[in-house]
């Protein structure tokens, strides 16, 4: 929290700030990090092995296999989400199951799932992409920025 | 190798998104998003590229190879058609995570059903 709201609260909430902070449980960071990097560290491999057949069976190269890999693990995650697999992976490994593109497919997918009792259109049509937006809206946004110097810099700049 | 390089640098890259959570207490919302946008700006300062060369899955399949194929897609067009290419090529590389992800999102909403 920061100063600035700190000093508008009366005292005894300010005791409970305190005393509340006092009684947080501390997460366990390190045991976290490692299971995140381990879990993280697995599906990245999957990917590695995915991509790997696609460059050998079907002549993708190195950087396009990326795109086919990517939907094989979302596929998956769809059947691993819809079988109710994926949370359970998700309590334990953190970071590691969200960071991977399958914690995108998986974000869709559980929410498609879960407004499906609001009917097609208004509840999974419209609430699919609720916690997948902020991510797809701020990378659009912040690729056309990047992009946009980039190219300015190549075409009037000569890099 | 490249199985071994994709194992570590994919790991590292959730160790970087679980420390986000842990010690400055994000949400998996905010999380997703800064690694995105910090995906965008590596691509913009040429370090993705190489990073993919070393690693591959490693590199493609965190969530931050998605704002590196945005500005890609975006770049690769922007050089035949000019400027306007920012706009229309945006999602020329990227459109696998995306379709995959909204058919397989409703095909999944059709098939089953939630839990609990």
């Amino acid at each position: 929290m920061g100063d600035k709201k700190k000093q508008k609260l009366q005292p005894n909430q300010q005791q409970y700030q305190a005393f509340q902070q006092k009684r947080e449980v501390k997460r366990p960071i390190f045991k976290n990090c490692i299971k995140a990097f381990l879990v993280g560290g697995l599906i990245c491999l999957i990917g590695q092995l995915i991509s790997t057949f696609y460059i050998y069976q079907f002549n993708f190269t190195e950087q396009t296999a990326g795109n086919p890999t990517i939907a094989t693990l979302i596929f998956i995650t769809m059947l691993l989400t819809g079988f109710g697999v994926y949370d359970r992976f998700a309590q334990f490994a953190g970071a590691g199951t969200a960071v991977p593109v399958t914690g995108f497919g998986n974000a869709v997918i559980s929410s498609a799932i879960e407004y499906r009792s609001e009917g097609f259109i208004l509840g999974v049509g419209s609430n699919m992409l609720k916690l997948a937006g902020p991510v797809i809206v701020y990378g659009v946004f912040s690729a056309f920025i990047v992009a946009i110097i980039k190219t300015i810099l190549r075409q009037w700049g000569g890099f | 190798m490249i199985f071994f390089w994709a194992f570590i640098v994919g790991g590292l890259i959730c160790v970087i998104g679980q420390i986000m959570f842990d010690v400055f207490k994000l949400s998996p919302a905010h999380t997703l998003t800064i690694l995105v946008v910090s995906g965008a700006i590596l691509d913009g300062i040429g370090w993705y590229e190489p990073l993919i060369d070393f690693a591959g899955a490693g590199a493609t399949v965190p969530i931050t190879s998605f704002g590196n194929s945005l500005v890609h897609g975006a770049v690769q067009e922007a050089e035949k058609h000019g400027l306007i290419g920012v706009v229309t090529g945006m999602f020329e590389v990227t459109s696998a995570g995306i379709s995959a992800a909204i058919i397989f999102g409703v095909i999944g909403a059709l098939f089953f059903k939630p839990k609990g």
